[in-house]
């Protein structure tokens, strides 16, 4: 467990991807079996064992810290492990049975203890593992067993850093890595040539998808609209699904995010519908999208289905879900992936008319012949044929009409051309300290425009940003906040916000909802700080009338 | 006679009325005491300062010969009488020259702490416990998350680092009046024998470590064509060097960072430290705690920083503990984070 504290920290902390990929071969090439297998698991997010949840955490360590101390210091951290970690009282040496000559805490205690002792000794266990790691160890132990794991390396990497014991390429590690379990002896065995290479058993396996690069306009002139294919940018979830047939013959559906993650048992009804295509086995690549009477909901809709952990019946009815395919990867055995798209996406449509299933439709083209034609229907999609749909689209897709289909993010072959955003001036009325990245600064920040209140002009909250803004900036308004505080509500500091004194910041975003939840009846979507504007007055901040327009240009009639 | 009796807050600072002077004020004063050299506390422009022998001669260093009308030496545990109050400094442990300032009216004795650490650091007189009836704290690290490890271990992890990367120099951010002198005397206990390298900014006030007679060994300024030679090796930098164009001129540089804030890992990856090192010159939870109560004072003021822990925590001891929001201090902890302040703005509450 120290040895994988230690990998861990390091690699949280360590931005190269050469150097991760160091780090990670060291450890697997210097550490015995099964603890690599184990590393490698935890690592891919493989582990397989109930989480602990969060609040058996927060009970232990209210059993031992001031509950004001302990929220003071989790509202400051901004993390659940890390603060339990740090706050964790150091025992007393007989106690951690240090002297004893008891060997240490090793990662595959941890998860057999895990797999096999019910949750009643959960707690009495988790302390007294707590109790022989230091702070490092703690907050990998705690992130590993919340299922929270984060050190910025990909499955994709840390398989990558296996090969490199053997000089096998990832994506061999990966077309055998669905028949493998943890502790993997037989991956690390084959790569280190002692032994034959394992069977890839997997009927439904995941492929890992091809991302678009951003592009601006004026990088277009430098391309050919004649080699590119354009599409909408639809603002859902980036899905792949899956079918195929396992050793019995049975059939098998999955679907996966961007990042692999298998969540087919989060979309029954889609799961459902798809796994009674005619074709035997493929490989869809589209957006999951939510439709009510054909129309595509904004992704605020969408949002509020994710929101659920268990779905009920009703939710299933007020929330359906589609498909809307892009490509096309594999069909009745056959990788297509090495097809041009103009080719793929024939194959595609065919596919789509073909399963005649309501839950599945094709994402159209958009046709152009000039740049400036893509342009206009980038700006308006609701006339250039995405009609009723137009509030979900985010932008348009390019991509070249002879690229094949190739993993990860290559340079050329695809673009993703973003809509836009939109912009408001608004006052900085609260801030909360952030999470994460940020988290420590008081990062978070409502903000809100003026409109008529009853003695006057009042600021009304229409929104919370918490990103785009630089290092400095940032420490700049983590300052500016210290000093402009007029209220405390537990963690949310009130700012001073008047006419003429207060912070205004420009504010850009994606779409805009009506809301029930939020005071002003206005929803904005991810919005960011654009700039801060030091320089202007609160009174000539904005005023709510300006969203209430944008709202009524974009409802559609 | 009560502690809000001899002293106020006020917008330039902690102010005594009976003996009419500030103590580490914000703006320029008739009068200044001031406890130790960080550029937060000792401030230029005052018409008379009293302050340590090593604090006057830091601010020489900083500001100029002229920094101020007058100067008068206060020597560690001197008795000096003003306005018929006696006023003494005491060894404070943060940095060289570092001062507790204790006023004594009436049978009433106020320790103000300035800033503080109880843990071990060979480059300055270690802190002496002065007893009072109210004491007078910083709190930058007063939250309980916070707890120093020993430096020594830190320090080891510095040097494991080099052996593991003997390719890539490995950049040390830390502040340049006292950090960055207590790094060099602890890598030197841990046997580094090669020359410890510095940037250019840290060059006066290394000297004058070695001039107040601190034994550092071989300190070499970084030139321009050595920074991609120098491979393996500790180069102590401003925090905010790291992130400058400076710091890409060494090959592949490992960017390690010292300060008490590395304990949070956010802040680590908010600084694009590879390397944290938690190392502090100010008192962690249990130091703060454990000074507070041994000072058997029966009134704590929090100057500045992570106030209300610790406010909350001394009022659960007994202890009537207010916080006073002081807006100005703990710049030499943040200063990594806030590269470019105009000079002389002290923060904008102020103005
Ligand atoms: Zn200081
Ligand atoms: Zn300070």
């Amino acid at each position: 467990m120290n040895r994988l504290a230690e990998l861990l920290d390091r690699l949280s902390f360590e931005p190269s991807r050469n150097n991760k990929l160091r780090l990670m071969t060291d450890y697997f090439r210097s550490t015995p079996d099964p603890e690599r297998g184990y590393a490698l698991a935890a690592l891919t997010g493989a582990l397989a064992f109930q989480h602990a949840k969060p609040g058996l955490i927060r009970a232990l360590i209210s059993e031992r810290v001031d509950p004001t101390l302990f929220y003071m210091s989790y509202d400051y951290v901004g993390d659940l492990s890390e603060t339990v970690a740090l706050l964790w009282p150091e025992p007393a040496k007989d106690e951690a049975g240090v002297g004893h000559n008891r060997p240490p805490l090793a990662l595959s205690e941890v998860v057999t203890t895990l797999a096999t002792s019910g949750k009643l000794h959960l707690p009495s266990i988790l302390a007294r593992w707590l109790d022989q790691l230091d702070e490092i160890g703690r907050w990998a132990l705690l992130k590993l067993i919340t299922g929270s794991l984060r050190v910025g390396v990909s499955a994709r990497l840390a398989k990558t850093a296996v090969g490199d014991l053997g000089g096998k390429e990832p994506n061999e590690i990966e077309e055998v890595w669905h028949g493998l379990a943890p502790p993997y002896i037989d991956l690390f065995a084959w790569v280190e040539g002692r032994e034959a290479r394992p069977e890839a058993t997997d009927p439904a396996p995941f492929r890992p998808p091809m991302l678009a690069h951003p592009i601006e306009e004026p990088d277009l002139a430098a391309l050919n609209p004649e080699d590119f294919s354009a599409e909408w940018k639809w603002d859902g979830i980036r899905m792949q699904v899956v079918a195929g047939h396992d050793a019995n013959g049975k059939r098998v559906l999955r679907m996966f995010s961007r990042t692999g993650e298998e969540n087919t048992h989060a979309f029954p009804d889609l799961a459902e519908a798809l796994a009674h295509l005619p074709a035997q086995d493929f490989a869809i690549d589209g957006e999951l999208l939510i439709l009510r009477e054909g129309r595509v909901q904004p992704f605020s809709v969408l949002q509020q289905r994710l929101n659920r952990k268990t779905v009920s019946a009703k939710h299933l009815a007020d929330f359906p879900a589609y498909v809307r395919a892009y490509d096309l990867l594999s069909l009745n055995g056959e990788d297509l992936r090495p097809l041009a798209f103009r080719d793929r996406r024939k194959r595609l449509e065919a596919f789509v008319a073909a399963a005649n299933e309501p839950r599945l439709d094709l994402s159209p083209l958009v046709h152009f012949k000039t740049w400036e034609e893509l342009a206009a229907a980038r700006a308006d999609p609701a006339s250039a044929g995405a009609e009723a749909d137009a509030a979900a689209v985010e932008g348009v897709m390019l991509k070249r009409v002879d690229s094949i289909y190739v993993p990860g993010r290559p340079k050329g072959p695809w673009y993703k051309w973003k809509r836009d955003p939109f912009n408001v001036d608004a006052v900085m009325m609260y801030a909360q300290r952030g999470h994460g990245k940020r988290s420590s600064f008081y990062s978070d920040y409502t903000f809100g425009v003026w409109r008529d209140g009853e003695s006057g002009d009042e600021l009304v909250p229409v929104g919370k940003a918490y990103s785009g803004i630089t290092d400095e900036e940032l420490a700049r308004l983590d300052r500016y906040v210290r000093n402009h505080t007029i209220n405390r509500f537990g963690p949310v500091r009130e700012v001073e916000y008047n006419s003429d004194k207060g912070l205004v910041l420009e504010i850009a975003f994606e779409g805009i909802n009506w809301s029930s939840r939020h005071k002003s009846g206005i929803a904005l979507r991810f919005p960011r700080i654009n700039r801060i504007r030091w320089d202007k007055p609160p009174k000539d901040a904005d005023r709510i009338g300006v969203l209430e327009a944008l709202l009524k240009e974009r409802e559609p009639a | 006679m009560r502690g809000s009796d001899l002293l106020k807050t006020t917008p330039a600072g902690l102010y005594c009325a009976a003996g009419n002077f500030h103590i580490d004020p914000l703006r320029p004063v008739k009068r200044a005491l001031i406890t130790h050299g960080h550029s937060d506390h000792a401030r230029a422009g005052h018409d008379s300062v009293l302050a340590t022998h090593e604090t006057l001669a830091i601010m020489a260093a900083r500001c100029g010969a002229e920094f101020a009308g007058t100067t008068q030496t206060a020597a560690y545990g001197e008795r000096i009488s003003i306005d018929g109050l006696t006023v003494s400094f005491h060894p404070a442990g943060h940095v060289l020259g570092s001062a507790q300032i204790c006023i004594e009216s009436k049978g009433l004795r106020v320790v103000i702490s300035g800033d503080y650490k109880t843990m071990r650091d060979p480059t300055c007189a270690p802190f002496e416990l002065v007893p009072c009836d109210v004491f007078i704290s910083e709190a930058t690290f007063g939250l309980p998350v916070f707890r120093h490890p020993d430096a020594a271990h830190e320090i080891a992890r510095l040097i494991d680092s080099c052996r593991l990367f003997p390719e890539r120099a490995h950049l040390v951010g830390a502040y340049s009046l006292g950090k960055a002198q207590r790094i060099m005397a602890l890598v030197r206990e841990a046997g580094w024998e090669r020359p410890i390298y510095i940037h250019g900014t840290m060059e006066k006030l290394t000297r004058l470590y070695e001039s107040e007679g601190i034994d550092l060994g071989e300190i070499v300024r970084v030139t321009g064509p050595e920074r991609p030679k120098l491979g393996g090796e500790i180069v102590i930098c401003p925090p905010s060097a790291l992130q400058e164009l400076w710091s890409r001129r060494f090959h592949e540089p490992v960017p390690a960072f010292a300060s008490g804030w590395m304990r949070v890992r956010a802040r680590a990856r908010q600084r694009g430290v590879e390397l944290p090192l938690v190392i502090s010159d100010h008192a962690d939870w249990d130091e703060l705690c454990e000074t507070v109560l041994a000072t058997g004072c029966s009134e704590l003021w929090v100057t500045h920083g992570e106030e209300d822990a610790l406010v909350h925590w001394a009022t659960g001891q007994g202890l009537a503990a207010r916080p006073l929001h002081l807006i100005g201090y703990g710049e030499e902890e943040v200063e990594d984070l806030e590269p470019e302040k105009p000079a002389g703005e002290a923060g904008p509450a102020l103005i």
